[in-house]
């Protein structure tokens, strides 16, 4: 499963993603448990340490909640707290590197708006 | 319960294979000795497992020396890679047993293992291949749920979904019933997500003890063009350095402040995790001689 990760990111960061990818596209709602740090561990084979390291900063910000000897829980309002903060990074995340390959291949911005509306028609013929 | 070695050495003959050892192990979690063939790992495994005295210096366990102490050695299963050749028993037959010189030995479990395992059986021991009689051993050491439990390389042998399976129980085992766990193995990148803490043996003396996610955490990849990632890696301990093209990958020991990260990014260079296997690879390879 280790394949399941990329090498440039910390896998700690990753393990969180996961989780807050079920909490966005609605695979966990409110109140919902979400998966233990054994779980992950055992079904991702990342160490325990890493796994902690990654839920705990969730649990740090609020976006899960521990019921002690239970297990971790969904916040209130987590999805739009994570939606909040994933938009924040967007530009950084995504637009700089597409601005930059862009750039290096002489794609001109009118170009990558045509591609965009391409991808999102082929997605929408995909949904059916 | 506690382990304890104070300089701690072991010799066979005139040939001394552990040297001034130290190290101390209390809480209930998952140990990974980890050594090159030759390092001394079963030597240092079987002092603990009471199989071996030490020549000099001290092993204790709860504060005493274990050898031919048999309050201790209820307490440690020391599971390696026994020559089962007199043992013609079945593994139904000898789990029965086990439990009158294993006071936490859970029978039924011990069963379900036997099946999980495909060891049901009428056939002894003996008649086993290698991998079932290690699968056994296993089987042995998780039902026995002694509070320090020793696996040294038991896996030989074993494909990889009875590996797999063995994982998978080990660390079920460790959440119902937390024991010290010391797993020695060289197949690091296989298990190294097993180990909340790593003892790394190197020619017979320890070379570190630390938890998993400190020692991680002291080596990054560096990659980049060969000027940028040799600016950035000056003055920093290298070690290992990979080379394709114009790209250059370093692997650096020591974590980074934030003010290299910074540098990092200025130079547009990528930082990525190291794995245990790789930092393994590197800190126990020998010294290289230069011609």
């Amino acid at each position: 499963m280790k394949n399941a990760f990329h090498s440039d990111k910390p896998i700690y960061v990753q393990i969180r993603e996961i989780v807050e990818d079920q909490i966005i596209n609605e695979q966990l709602k409110v109140n919902d448990q979400a998966p233990s740090t054994n779980q992950l561990v055992q079904f991702y084979k990342v160490n325990h340490a890493t796994v902690s390291k990654g839920i705990n900063q969730l649990v740090e910000e609020g976006i899960l909640y521990k019921k002690r000897g239970i297990g971790m829980f969904v916040a209130e309002g987590a999805r739009e707290k994570i939606i909040q903060k994933r938009r924040q990074s967007f530009i950084e995340d995504y637009i700089v590197a597409l601005v930059r390959e862009a750039e290096k291949l002489g794609i001109t911005n009118e170009e990558i708006l045509s591609y965009i509306q391409d991808v999102k028609g082929r997605e929408k013929t995909n949904e059916h | 319960m506690n382990i304890k070695a104070e300089n701690l050495c072991f010799s066979y003959g005139s040939e001394q294979v552990l040297h001034h050892i130290n190290f101390e192990i209390s809480e209930p979690k998952i140990y990974g000795v980890l050594g090159r063939n030759g390092a001394g790992k079963t030597s240092l495994l079987s002092l603990i497992g009471s199989f071996r005295e030490p020549t000099s210096g001290q092993l204790l366990i709860d504060g005493e020396p274990p050898f031919e102490n048999a309050r201790i050695m209820q307490n440690v299963s020391f599971l390696y890679n026994k020559d089962f050749s007199g043992e013609t028993d079945s593994p139904s037959k000898i789990i029965e047993d086990i439990r009158w010189y294993r006071p936490n030995f859970d029978l039924e479990y011990g069963k379900e293992l036997i099946k999980k395992f495909h060891l049901e059986g009428k056939k002894g021991v003996n008649k086993l291949s290698k991998g079932q009689q290690s699968a056994f051993n296993v089987v042995v050491g998780l039902a026995s749920r002694t509070p320090i439990t020793i696996f040294d390389e038991v896996y030989l042998g074993m494909d990889a979904p009875a590996r797999d399976l063995f994982y998978k129980e080990l660390l079920k085992e460790q959440e119902r019933h937390p024991r010290i766990i010391l797993l020695s193995t060289h197949l690091v990148s296989e298990m190294e997500y097993l180990f909340d803490e790593v003892l790394i043996i190197k020619e017979g003396r320890l070379l570190l003890q630390e938890s998993y996610d400190e020692l991680i955490t002291r080596g990054v990849t560096v990659i980049g063009s060969k000027e940028a990632v040799d600016a950035f890696a000056a003055g920093k301990e290298v070690l290992n350095t990979e080379q394709l093209g114009d790209t250059r990958s370093v692997t650096l020991y020591g974590k980074l402040s934030e003010e290299d990260e910074k540098y990092a990014a200025e130079l547009g260079l990528s930082i990525g995790p190291v794995s245990l296997h790789d930092l393994f690879v590197q800190l126990t390879k020998e010294e290289q001689t230069h011609a």
